[in-house]
């Protein structure tokens, strides 16, 4: 069972179907009450990084959810809940986020190299492979996003260039995943990402395949 | 880098799809669920389905066909005609809708766009913009499907789209539409030149060098057709071929052979990166 949690923002419903479409069963995290027996997490995000941080306190989460991440079980953050896994944003400077990552998110700016949102299906590389990405070529997802991460080389599992500005679409450490682009909406390519992080749950559950 | 995107748009007529490519390998021409699975198999980067339903009792149609296209359809896709205001928004959204795209609504309650905005973020608000070219210059906007005057000036209408929130525009030439003489290129010019959201341009592709003169002098972000793909006159594939010997940025096709297929096996672990961007 993979707990996908609802802060209030957005359609977090994609991220459920895609999940289901997989044969995975979900549930939707709207309390911290229901996070029990919950072997795999993951925060979807659209909407601004205050509503995120907001919509988990309002709704009691963010604690909890902070736990569950340090606690080493699975979490994948998609989008703003990337963004939501590091230190703060200039979106909402004095704003913490979740804190499982070192950083801030910087936002892209206009010019003549690109408009804000970075919106559509741009490539990855990547740096480091891993079991939810493999080494790819022409790997194409779907991003929506106007601020960003810069590389790190310590947690980049994969960069994007937009606007001229490298930046992570992928992050890893330990059992934490974030990935700026939407898996649920990027075609066969993203639902195999997604597959991939059941199967790290599966193995959790079934206790084996650790690695 | 960031693709130009290929948007196929579909109209659906009390939850059927009345206009799309008729694909030889569908038993079902009007499922809405087949005809989305078609086109992400040949490559479409975004789907819009535009709901010609004539009446409003029939909006509940919709939203169960949108329902269905979301359980087994994992790229981006707008829903738009006749959006009257917020409830539409929550209902479409909630049923799987990525994007809901607001034509005349948005010109007679331009805070529809804002609230929208607020609510589901800039990204899920589309303004559909009709324009037409005046004699004395400029352009025009149209709505009630190009029926009706509204006197407001095509670019100034685009910029307050904007202001008020929207994400993206899809830019509709009437004197274009239809035609396939290839996109009104000065009219996608002139908008680009005056915002920073996205374009998407529509009305009058003929060829995949309308799509290339698009990309190319009208800077457009995307290119929406429908005749060109739906009589199956250039595939998908044809188009994207086309665009990228010519130096425009596309996502490759081929990629969506089917998500239930067995992974490739394992590369090896000295592969190394090749840097590519």
């Amino acid at each position: 069972m993979i707990g996908v949690i609802d802060y209030g923002a957005g359609n977090l419903g994609n991220v459920a179907r895609a999940l289901n479409y997989l044969n995975c069963r979900t549930r939707i995290i709207g309390e911290p009450d229901v996070l029990s027996g919950i072997a795999g997490l993951v925060l979807p995000g659209v909407g601004s990084f205050a509503s995120g941080v907001e919509g988990l306190k309002q709704r009691e989460l963010f604690r909890p959810v902070k736990n569950y991440i340090f606690s080493g079980r699975p979490f994948l953050g998609i989008c703003l809940g990337m963004q939501l896994l590091f230190q703060e944003s200039r979106e909402n400077t004095g704003l913490r986020g979740l804190g499982a990552f070192p950083g801030r998110c910087e936002k892209f700016s206009p010019g003549e190299s690109g408009k804000v949102p970075h919106m559509g299906w741009n490539n990855l590389r990547v740096e480091n492979k891993n079991s939810l990405l493999q080494q790819e070529d022409k790997l194409y997802l779907y991003f929506v996003h106007s601020y960003y991460l810069p590389v790190n080389p310590k947690i980049v599992l994969a960069s994007t260039v937009y606007g001229g500005q490298r930046f992570m679409s992928a992050v890893n450490r330990e059992r934490v995943w974030g990935l700026q682009p939407h898996p649920e909406k990027s075609g066969s390519r993203g639902l195999k990402i997604l597959r991939n992080f059941v199967e790290v749950v599966n193995g959790d559950s079934n206790s084996s395949n650790r690695s | 880098m960031l693709t130009k995107r290929l948007i196929p748009c579909l109209d659906v007529k009390d939850g059927r799809v009345v206009k799309g490519q008729q694909f030889v390998n569908l038993k079902d021409q009007g499922d809405p669920v087949e005809m989305a699975r078609a086109y992400n198999q040949a490559g479409a980067d975004e789907l819009v389905f535009l709901d010609i339903t004539a009446t409003r009792e029939k909006r509940e149609i919709m939203r169960e066909m949108v329902l269905k296209v979301a359980e087994c359809l994992f790229i981006p896709f707008t829903v738009g005609g006749g959006i009257a205001g917020i409830e539409d928004f929550r209902s479409l959204i909630s049923a799987g809708a990525d994007k809901i795209s607001i034509n005349s609504a948005a010109v007679r309650t331009p805070g529809l766009i804002s609230r929208a905005a607020e609510r589901f973020g800039s990204q899920a608000v589309v303004v559909a913009i009709d324009g037409r070219r005046r004699n004395s210059g400029g352009w025009k906007v149209l709505i009630s499907g190009g029926t009706e005057e509204t006197g407001l000036e095509l670019v100034d209408w685009a910029q307050e789209a904007q202001e008020r929130g929207a994400g993206e525009l899809l830019l509709t030439s009437m004197d274009r539409d239809g035609s396939r003489d290839g996109y009104d290129l000065e009219m996608l010019k002139a908008v680009n030149q005056a915002v920073s959201i996205p374009v998407i341009a529509s009305g009058g592709a003929g060829s995949p060098e309308h799509l290339y003169q698009a990309f190319a002098e009208g800077k457009a972000d995307a290119a929406l057709a429908a005749s060109i793909w739906h009589q199956d006159i250039y595939s998908i594939k044809e188009c994207k071929n086309y665009l990228a010997e010519r130096g425009i940025p596309v996502r490759p096709v081929g990629e969506e052979s089917g998500e239930e297929k067995e992974e490739k096996e394992e590369e090896t672990l000295e592969e190394k990166n090749d840097g590519r961007e």
